[in-house]
């Protein structure tokens, strides 16, 4: 049937709606901002959020999921902050490292190393007191990015969070963890983070996202302005409460000669969309982007990336593994687009799921969209269960099939674990791994 | 390879501009009004005699039409079709109800012998060993004019006639199957043909018989201005097997034609359905000017245990095609392929693809998908596969690979993969890529002109599916492909 069929406003975006007319006033920015922010909700006001009939969001109905949005959080007081953040996993635990603490959306620059980090070359400001400063060029996104129902949200109520600046030729000694928690009390939460890194610069930035309670909605987004030779590697870790809902955007922005490489691991959250939007705009660049997700227990995960190459001479790689468990659902929507003249592309996309259970479910959906001739475009999807031959000759040599089942997960999902290459953060993700896997057993 | 200079000739001897099937047959023909309503369809049934539930089907498909809105989802762009601006039916004029050949207008004759159908069936005697006849229904315009070796087919117990025919000969059997595969309100075209088609091709294989020939239908458009608006029905019955192939041809035009078909394929327990179609409609002009829209809803539903749909293209033609054979594997074990090769230059559109619906136990499902893309074309390909969650064991391999020749064309692949039983594996791949300045070298080195090498190796890139074509078929395929090919290189 394609007869559209007209939908009332429903309770969640008469809520945000009241959010937008609350708060606007109090949102930091300019006037530039404040008519970005405009154009944004009117946009939203015009579509509504998205929904299974608008392509891109088919398979994750956020109208659906969200019966109403609790009121964006306030900044708590430091004291506040870093209860909240201290009754929460710490992810990296000893691990040497920098750390910013956001909390509820909001930046606490009293909890993070922001002088340490200053002495290694990487400049840290609230984005609140940037925009007030920069504001436009700060909430700029590239095109396949900027049209994005979640990423106009964000732009609509992004409150706080921070801008990370890396000098030219800045190399850090440690990677920097921004840590993205969430108090116990139910909230709404839009932060934007802006990490820029200047010509030459390298780092590595772990982002975590904790906490949060039954109703959370968290729409973050993460914005990656790498440089021409810079070289920038992001593992974000995604492990909510189970009754949040979570949008995590990822933009990131090559120059030319960079090389940027993009982690993601999705375990938390009951209903969860990770989005990477990757645009080349210099020659010679490389992303890689990696993504390990695991699911169950009625929980519904999403990974939704799009890479636009639109300038020669570009290599892409994606890897993406999902485990579905019991009741869970995932997906997997990955697509490649190669602009007219951008020859020599070379992009490579592969998306693998292991359904262990019979209730669990899978859609994959790898685009290609191609408009050069002189490229290597591939894309292989899979989906199955564990191999009961595999089963079978683990079991005749004496391991329990539950251990069998453990470790053939483990295998499959080591591929992507062997590729993420910072021994830090294979050892988290390694321990969140068993540690699930331990839980299901 | 002899048929490569074969090909090149042709190539060199016909031009986008010159399309080879671009001549019209000058026939008077009989014509209903232009434009659409309620009265129209109602000429339609009568002017066919029709029964009364099938004008009311008619009426119930065009009330629904006028509801629904033309989908956009497509990679396809086109001037919006004015659906009052099209004749919905004509027919050749020629002596009523023809009982030979002799009757047939000869002009028509000489069109199909342009064409190179071998209508006349001494003319097949006499050429071809008896293996390889095949039965052709003629569709001229909207309207079957013969069809050949039914007497033989009778005896086997197969039918084979027009859909009309079949209306009035065996209407119970037409109105349990009619829209039961492809139901009325299924999409937007599919709606549109069910409250106008005007003809079509009818099979019905009974119980435990192997049709003993392959059947063929020939379409052409040739009046102008005439949507084509063809309906087919393939009935397979337990253990039957039937091969059916489609081929197409339409002259050149100036305005765009529009063609909105539905195929419904029926396969009941151990049965068998392979069919074939090579279209090669007038594609428009250098400037994209012209062509054929070609907007069609095919599905085959694998209604019994251990049934079997097959379903092969060769899509050279058409401006835009708009087309997703699928099956239906409802029965348990039961299988479905699609084996598709996709051609486009020029200014040509193609969406194509396929969906495979696992609902059975054990079900099977193979794709194989070969797009090539050259001149200032966009070649999508678009499918689903799903799992229901009690179609335990589903299993499917989709292979879906493109080649792009020329840097101002596109090459698209969108596949959705849906599994809702953990005991189903599906396998997707897909690759894009041109071809290889190390292969064009290859073959440049042993003497082989630029021409001849890209034929060459597009004709090993599209093996796979070449292959599964009927023998009949396979050497036009080849041949069809180099064709539109023309230009794309050098």
């Amino acid at each position: 049937m394609t007869i559209e069929p007209r939908t009332l406003e429903t309770r969640a975006e008469t809520d945000l709606a009241e959010a937008y007319y609350r708060d606007r006033d109090a949102l930091p920015g300019g006037a530039a901002v404040a008519e970005i922010r405009k154009s944004a909700f009117d946009a939203f006001r015009k579509s509504g959020l998205p929904h299974r009939r608008v392509e891109e969001w088919k398979y994750s109905d956020l109208r659906a999921r969200l019966k109403s949005v609790p009121a964006f959080a306030a900044r708590r007081s430091d004291d506040e902050a870093k209860a909240a953040v201290a009754a929460l996993d710490d992810v990296y635990g000893a691990a040497d490292r920098y750390r910013l603490v956001i909390v509820d959306g909001h930046f606490h620059a009293g909890l993070s190393d922001v002088a340490a980090l200053a002495a290694a070359g990487a400049s840290v400001r609230p984005l609140a007191e940037a925009l007030v400063e920069q504001g436009e060029s700060l909430m700029q996104l590239p095109e396949i990015a900027a049209g994005d129902a979640a990423t106009g949200l964000n732009a609509v109520f992004c409150a706080d969070g921070l801008v990370l600046s890396l000098a030219e030729g800045a190399s850090l000694d440690k990677p920097v963890e921004i840590v993205h928690a969430l108090s116990a009390a139910a909230a709404s939460t839009s932060e934007r983070v802006i990490v820029t890194a200047a010509k030459g610069a390298k780092a590595i930035v772990l982002e975590t996202f904790v906490g949060g309670a039954e109703g959370s909605f968290s729409n973050t987004l993460t914005d990656i302005r790498a440089g021409d030779e810079a070289e920038v590697t992001v593992a974000r870790l995604q492990a909510e409460a189970a009754g949040t809902t979570h949008i995590g955007t990822a933009v990131v922005t090559l120059g030319a000669e960079t090389k940027v490489k993009l982690i993601g691991a999705g375990i938390g959250s009951g209903f969860a969309r990770h989005q990477s939007f990757i645009a080349f705009t210099g020659e010679g660049s490389r992303a890689d982007l990696l993504g390990i997700t695991m699911v169950r227990a009625g929980q519904h995960v999403d990974q939704t990336l799009v890479v636009d190459h639109a300038v020669p001479h570009c290599d892409s790689r994606e890897l993406f593994k999902t485990v579905v468990g019991e009741g869970a659902k995932g997906i997997f929507q990955g697509k490649i687009i190669v602009r007219p003249h951008a020859q020599k592309t070379d992009g490579q996309m592969m998306t693998q799921s292991l359904l262990l259970s019979d209730d669990a479910e899978m859609s994959l959906k790898p685009e290609l969209e191609i408009f050069a001739d002189d490229v290597q475009c591939a894309h292989g999807a899979t989906s199955g269960q564990i191999d009961e031959d595999l089963l079978f000759y683990l079991r005749s040599r004496g391991i329990p099939e539950a251990e069998a089942r453990t470790l053939l997960v483990l295998a499959f999902l080591s591929e992507a674990v062997e590729e993420i290459g910072e021994e830090i953060v294979v050892e988290a993700f390694e321990e969140r791994i068993r540690a699930w896997l331990d839980a299901g057993a | 390879m002899p048929a490569v200079q074969e090909t090149i000739d042709r190539v060199r001897s016909i031009d986008v501009d010159q399309y080879k099937y671009g001549f019209i047959t000058d026939i008077e023909s009989d014509k209903a009004p232009k434009g659409l309503n309620e009265d129209i369809i109602r000429f339609i049934s009568a002017k066919k005699e029709e029964p009364e539930w099938m004008l009311e089907w008619r009426l119930e498909a065009y009330r629904r039409w006028l509801t629904m809105t033309e989908p956009t989802w497509a990679r396809v762009e086109y001037p919006k079709i004015d659906f009052n601006d099209i004749y919905y039916y004509s027919a050749p004029k020629s002596a009523p109800g023809p009982k030979s050949l002799d009757e047939v207008d000869p002009e028509l004759l000489a069109t199909y012998e342009k064409l190179g159908i071998p209508l006349r069936e001494q003319e097949i005697l006499a050429g071809v060993e008896p293996k390889n006849r095949v039965a052709v229904d003629a569709v001229f315009d909207s309207v079957s004019v013969v069809t050949t070796f039914k007497e033989e087919l009778k005896k086997a117990g197969v039918i084979f006639c027009s859909i009309s025919e079949a209306l009035r000969e065996h209407p119970e059997l037409v109105k349990k199957y009619l829209g039961s595969v492809v139901p009325v309100t299924d999409n937007f075209y599919a709606t549109l043909n069910s409250a106008v088609f005007t003809d079509g091709s009818f099979v019905y294989v009974p119980e435990g018989v192997r049709c003993p020939m392959e059947l063929s239908t020939y379409f052409r458009i040739n009046e102008k201005n005439t949507g084509q608006f063809e309906r087919t029905l393939i009935i397979a019955e337990k253990g039957a097997y039937v091969s059916y192939l489609e081929g197409c041809t339409a002259p050149q035009r100036d305005e765009n034609q529009l063609h909105a078909a539905v195929v419904e394929l029926i396969a009941l327990d151990d049965a068998e359905i392979k069919y074939s179609t090579v279209q090669n409609w007038f594609p428009g002009d250098k400037e994209g000017k012209g062509g054929i829209y070609n907007f069609v809803t095919k599905r085959g539903d694998c209604r019994g245990k251990n049934s079997k749909i097959s379903w092969t293209q060769v899509e050279t033609g058409s401006a835009i095609t708009w087309k997703y054979p699928s099956c239906i594997l409802r029965g348990d074990n039961s299988r479905g392929e699609f084996y598709s090769i996709a051609v486009s230059n020029g200014y040509q559109q193609i969406d194509s693809g396929t969906k495979m619906i696992h609902l059975g136990k054990n079900t099977s499902s193979r794709i194989i998908s070969k797009g090539i893309s050259a001149g200032k074309s966009q070649n999508t390909y678009r499918g689903l596969v799903s799992a229901h969650r009690k179609a335990s064991n589903a299993r499917n391999f989709t292979q879906c690979d493109s080649l792009l020749i020329g840097q101002d064309c596109g090459a698209h692949t969108v596949p959705y993969i849906e599994s809702k039983n953990a005991t189903a594996v599906f396998e997707h791949e897909a690759t894009t890529s041109k071809i290889s300045d190390d292969q064009m070298f290859y073959c440049q080195q042993r003497g082989l002109s630029d021409e001849e090498a890209v034929a060459l190796i597009v004709n090993g890139f599209v093996k796979d599916v070449i292959q599964q074509l009927p023998m009949e078929f396979a050497v036009e395929a080849q041949k069809l492909i180099s064709i539109s090919l023309e230009g794309s290189v050098g």
